[in-house]
């Protein structure tokens, strides 16, 4: 049987890569008779759909960002002459 | 640039448009870019500037294969490397930082139970809403412990590859793993504490 820990670190993995088989069945296992860690896997996906909207709206602000003349001048004058 | 004009006719490829216009061209996507990566505007135009002389000194390796937007994100990513990793250099850590910083530790007990067993988060969903739990939430992500948190935001907010990470930070791919997995318990932990926990520490 699994550890609670041992199923946290897998479940924390299963986003970086994908699980064997034998690992989900384990976590299956373990989170029919565990509440804290069946909490710890729907936390971690609300943690996950979290960032990727705080990533999102980061890239989206991030797209609209322009050079300001300042910037775009010093950055000329800084460029080799071909 | 004069030395392409014959070799053009005969590859498959694209051809490089003039180094003065690049700036004119690409200035802005590539400061958006860097920007994105470094959330620090003089760095990205720093950026800017390197990437730009560094692909005039290397435009004559311009292979065409990809367009020119795509050859100067490239090289701009590869300057990203040596910016994350000079960043690294000026927070160096005790050589004991990946048995340091442990949640795991604290969390869990000697046989793998819960120590501190996650509390229930009451209607997380209605959090997404509140402007003060992103800043939480922004809040408990510069609190991560340096070498987590540059693992961490390399992959989860700038969206590389877990290889692309590794080589960045000259770790393997077992290392990058628990990095990312201690800043998830720390995350879960700082959100629950911050945000979710009920009492007087409790935003609600």
């Amino acid at each position: 049987m699994l550890t609670c820990k041992e199923v946290a670190r897998m479940v924390s993995e299963s986003y970086d890569r994908p699980l064997a088989w034998r690992e989900r069945i384990g976590i299956r296992l373990h989170l029919l008779h565990c509440r804290f860690c069946a909490r710890f896997v729907r936390q971690l996906r609300f943690l996950h759909a979290c960032l990727r909207r705080f990533a999102q709206d980061y890239a989206e602000k991030a797209s609209r960002a322009r050079l300001t003349a300042a910037a775009r001048a010093r950055i000329a004058n800084a460029l080799p002459r071909p | 640039m004069d030395d392409d004009s014959e070799a053009d006719a005969a590859r498959p490829g694209r051809a490089l448009s003039e180094p003065e216009t690049w700036l004119e061209r690409h200035g802005d996507a590539l400061y958006a870019y860097a920007l994105f990566r470094t959330r620090d505007t003089a760095a990205a135009e720093d950026l800017v500037q390197d990437t730009l002389i560094a692909a005039f000194q290397a435009r004559g390796r311009f292979a065409g294969l990809s367009s020119e937007r795509t050859w100067l994100i490239a090289i701009l990513k590869n300057k990203l490397k040596d910016y994350v990793r000079r960043c690294m250099r000026e927070r160096p850590l005790p050589d004991t930082s990946l048995e340091t910083d442990d949640p795991e530790a604290e969390l869990f007990d000697a046989a793998g139970g819960w120590l501190h067993p996650p509390s229930a988060w009451d209607r997380p969903d209605t959090a997404l809403e509140q402007r003060q739990f992103w800043e939480a939430l922004a809040a408990c992500l510069r609190g991560l412990p340096p070498r987590q948190s540059e693992a961490f935001t390399l992959c989860e907010l700038d969206g590389l590859d877990a290889g692309e990470a590794c080589n960045i930070l000259r770790i393997a791919a077992t290392n990058l793993r628990v990095l990312l997995h201690r800043a998830r318990l720390g995350l879960r932990q700082c959100l629950e504490v911050r945000w979710f926990a009920p009492g007087p520490e409790g935003r609600r």
